[in-house]
This record gives C-alpha cells, structure tokens and sequence, in this order.
C-alpha cells in the first residue's frame, strides 16, 4: 500500500458516519452516565450518589457470578468454534459447484433472527418432544436441559456452536483462497508433509482473518443475550444468566437504574479493554 | 485419507439442518400431534399454521416491518459508510486512526447497555414506534462494520487507478461513481450482506423501539407466544418463514462472497 496523502478534507467525507453513529452512541453512553451517579425514587427526581453503584457492583456477588459465567462461555465456545472452524475450511472444496452449495448452506444460521435461533433450539432439544431430546435420552442418558444445569449448558454451547461456527468457516475458507497456487505446488516440490503445508503456508495466511474471526466472535459471545433467553431464560436457576441476561433482568425487570447503568459501564469497558488488547495486537501485527 | 475430506463438510451442514429440518416438521403438524405422538414426520399433515400468517395482518405485517427497516438500514449504512471508507483507505488525516477505533468500539457496545437510553432517546425526537428509528438505530453496530469491510477492499484496490483517472480528467465525484464503485462492488455486496444479517437478526433493540407500527417478526413471535399459550406448531412456522429472506439474501450474493473475500479482508 502506498503512503497515504495528507488530507484535512477528508473529515468532510466521514462527516455523515461521524453523525449518524454519534447520534446513537455518545447520547445513550451520556445518559447512562448520568444515571450511574444518580439515585432516584421515580418522578424524575435524582439524588447524586457518587461512585455508589459502581462500588456496589464491583463487591457484588451476583455481578462476578455472572462475569465468571460470562468468561467460562465465551472461552468455550471460542475453543471450540476456531478449531473446528478451521479444520471444516480447509475440508471445503476448492472450485466448482460445491463451493456454492457449501457456501449457500453454511451461511444459513447466521441469517436467522437470534430469537428463532433459540426457540427452534428450544423444541429440538425439548426432552419429551424434540429430536436431540428423545436422541440422547433414547441413549439412555437422562437429559433434561430446562432443569439441569449441565445440560442447560450443554444445549447453550452446541446452539452457539451451530449458529456461529459457520462464520468462522467462511473467513478462514477466505484466508485460504488468497493463497496463491503456486506456493502448493512449491510445498509439493519439497515434498512438504500436509502438516508442515498447513503449519508454514496456510496458517500464517489465515492468520488475519482468523483474528478478525476470533475479534467478532468473542465481541458477540460477550454480548449474547437473546438465543440463551429464549432457549434457557437464564435458568435453571441463574445458571446460564450471562452478562447481558443479568442486566436486563436489572435495568427492565426491577427498574434499579442506578446500580444497572453503573453495571452497564463496567461491563463496556470489559468489552472495550479486552478488544482494545486484540486490535493492538492485530495493528502490531500488520505492521510487521 | 484424502478421499475422505468431503465427508466433513457433509457432516457439518447435515448437522446444520437438523434443527432446520425438526422447525420444519413441526410447522406443518398440528398442537395435538406436536404435543401427543413423537414423529419424524407429520402424520396429519396441515398448511393451517401457514394460512394463519399470511392472513392475519398481525403476523404478515411484521415480516413487512422487519424487511422495511432491514432495507432502509442497509442502504443508509452502504451510503455513509462509502466515502468514510474511502478517507480512511486513502487519506491521512486529524485523528483519523482513533476515529477509526471509536467507530469499531460501537461494534462492541451490547446493545443491552443500551437498550433502557435507546427508548428514551427514539421517544424524545418522536420517533418512537418508526421504521427508521430502528434503521438509525442498527446504524450503531452496521456503520462501524461496513467502514471496516469497505475499508479492507478499498485498500487492496492499488492509488494508481484513482491517479489514472485524475490525470485523464476526471473530476473526483466522476471517478467514485463511474470507475471506483463499480472496482469494489464485490466489497459492497460483501458489506450489505453483512448489514442486511445484523440488522435482521437483532431483535433487542428492534423490540425495545416499537410497539405496534413497526413491531419485527421476531418480536411478534415473543409475544404470541406468551400470551396464546402453547401454540408450537404456528411458532414454527413463523420461525421457518424468517429463514426466507436470509436464504434469498446469501443466494443472491453467494458468487459475491466467493469473490469478495478472496479480494478482501473479510
């Protein structure tokens, strides 16, 4: 790429992106602000609080409870997807008609509302009237997702893992087809072992896209909320309550808008830190 | 060993279809044979679930919504974002990379943070229960996405061709019209696909912003399914009918897609 040329009018271009995302972004994050050093007992009468709510939240047990529930699914499901994301991409025909077809079919999860999504979950893995239920109960382990927690997990992971892996699929499969043929025909010439082709030629050209893949799968993870409300609703118990599920449950449910903004905040700037660690991460990368 | 390589694939998408395929079969069954034998396939085979939504105006309705702000959402994210692409791709400019990084972090806002501020705020400039106040709100998380997708293509496309066309006279308008989009429409399929499938299947914010004028699908599901009992059988055949449009959408660009990302970063 070559160097980029100096232009202040250029801001004249971003303008509109600047707005429209501006609009949306810094009035919600200021209201949120406001509410998180504020008390109030309705009417619109607010009481400063200070840093408050955000001392409660950070001692409070119920807020680690769901960041560690948080933390334990976004790892699994990124241990799994990747992997297996990975090795389906490079599963996947090179030219032809079944590249469409594969393409056509894979590309299908993430095109359903997150709310579908959880519900066609929900009566597939229904013990009494769904396929997965009566499969694994047919196997003679008692399977009951709605009041096992293990199994309520179980079925959450596998639901992610369908609706997602996908994604991973079709950026690593795209990592893939940048590679030039030439370089297998080299690897071929020293006789390269299909391990060492994958090692040195297709798993450094993956690597970009494979950040990306692993950025947008952990940015959404972190912020799952629909597909486990519909499918668990949080339960049983608090077992699958994840992040988003848990401030919900306190911003809309008991309207305590103190100690949920403050919530709200702490948990964006989790988000925030640990992407900001990727990007860096990714930029270092690129320049080299 | 090599042989053998198709059967992952294969594996891969029967297990995709699985839940597809039981959606399905329980959409053309009816509540007493849902809720009373077990089968794979509909005994009683039944199209009332169907006629159901395409004659109340209820449910059809919010596949008419979902579509309306889906679309106008696209095409308001694809248009603003072109030209930011392009400043970001070409030029250098006052705070140009932490822009950059602010507009990614909106990608990773949840939208449960705000959700709550949302409401408020659509209710404030009297936009609540409006297409486009969902538009503009999935602008939040699409803009940031298709900057960054057109981006990546733009800057794969080599400063030579932009310089060609000013020495050959064209005016800057000119040339990002006539040659420069048509260079990265790949990317621009790319890009709307990827807004068209965040904007469609959002359901939080979409719901939190409407009441009955622009109510999703999606949300209308939430609520029959609450409010009249355990109707199985037509739940599954609205979440089988908002599969539709994204199988429409991916056929469509399927060729763009191959295409765009060889040539891209996504």
């Amino acid at each position: 790429m070559a160097v980029k040329t100096q232009n202040p009018k250029a801001w004249l271009f971003v303008l509109p992106v600047v707005v429209l995302v501006a609009f949306n972004a810094l009035i919600p994050l200021m209201t949120v602000v406001n509410y998180s050093v504020q008390e109030t007992f309705g009417d619109n009468v607010f009481f400063w609080e200070g840093v408050k709510w955000y001392e409660e939240v950070l001692h409070s047990e119920r807020f680690h409870a769901a960041l560690l529930r948080q933390l334990m699914f976004t790892s699994i499901i990124l241990s799994i997807e990747v992997p297996l994301g990975v090795a389906i991409a490079l599963a996947m025909p090179k030219k032809g008609f079944g590249v469409s077809v594969c393409l056509v079919f894979m590309a299908l999860p993430l095109l359903i509302p997150w709310n579908v999504v959880g519900a066609m979950w929900n009566i597939f893995a229904l013990p009494d009237i769904g396929l997965l239920g009566r499969m694994i109960n047919g196997m003679g382990i008692d399977y009951n997702f709605t009041q096992q927690p293990l199994a309520a997990w179980f079925t959450t992971i596998l639901m992610d893992v369908w609706h997602w892996t996908s994604l991973v699929v079709l950026l690593a499969y795209a990592g893939l087809r940048s590679i030039p043929d030439a370089y297998f025909q080299a690897a071929k010439i020293d006789g390269a072992t299909p391990w060492a082709v994958f090692r040195f030629i297709q798993l450094p050209k993956m690597k970009r896209v494979l950040t990306i893949a692993i950025l947008l799968r952990f940015m959404d993870s972190f912020m799952i909320y629909t597909e486990p409300f519909v499918l668990t609703g949080g339960g049983p118990g608090n077992t699958t309550t994840f992040l988003s599920i848990d401030l919900v449950k306190i911003a809309l449910g008991q309207f305590d808008l103190g100690p949920a903004a403050a919530m709200s905040l702490i948990y964006f700037l989790i988000v925030l830190l640990l992407c900001w660690v990727f990007y860096t991460l990714m930029m270092r990368h690129e320049a080299q | 060993m090599r042989r053998f390589t198709w059967l992952v694939p294969t594996l891969y998408i029967l297990f995709l279809m699985l839940p597809i395929y039981w959606l399905l079969n329980m959409s053309f069954k009816t509540t007493n044979e849902i809720l009373g034998v077990f089968t794979l396939w509909p005994q009683e085979f039944t199209l009332e679930n169907y006629a159901k939504i395409f004659t109340d105006p209820t449910w059809y309705n919010g596949y008419l919504n979902s579509l309306t702000y889906v679309v106008m959402n696209t095409v308001i994210s694809v248009t603003a974002a072109l030209p930011a692409a392009y400043a970001f791709s070409r030029y250098r400019f006052l705070g140009d990379k932490h822009l950059f990084f602010w507009l990614l972090t909106n990608r990773m806002a949840p939208p449960a943070v705000f959700a709550l501020p949302f409401f408020q705020l659509y209710s404030a400039v009297n936009l609540f229960d409006t297409h486009i106040a969902v538009a503009l709100a999935h602008c939040l998380f699409n803009i940031p996405l298709a900057v960054w997708i057109l981006e990546g293509f733009m800057s794969g496309v080599p400063k030579e061709l932009d310089e060609t066309a000013y020495v050959d006279g064209y005016s800057f308008w000119r040339f990002f019209l006539k040659i420069f989009i048509p260079t990265i429409a790949a990317g621009i399929g790319v890009a709307a696909f990827f807004c068209f499938m965040f904007s469609w299947v959002e359901l939080l914010l979409a719901k939190t912003l409407t009441s009955v004028a622009a109510k999703p699908i999606a949300a209308t599901m939430t609520r029959t399914a609450s409010t009249a009992g355990y109707e199985l059988g037509l739940l599954a055949a609205a979440g089988a009918l908002t599969i539709i449009p994204g199988a429409f959408v991916i056929y469509f660009v399927r060729n763009y897609i191959a295409k765009g990302f060889a040539l891209g970063r996504v």
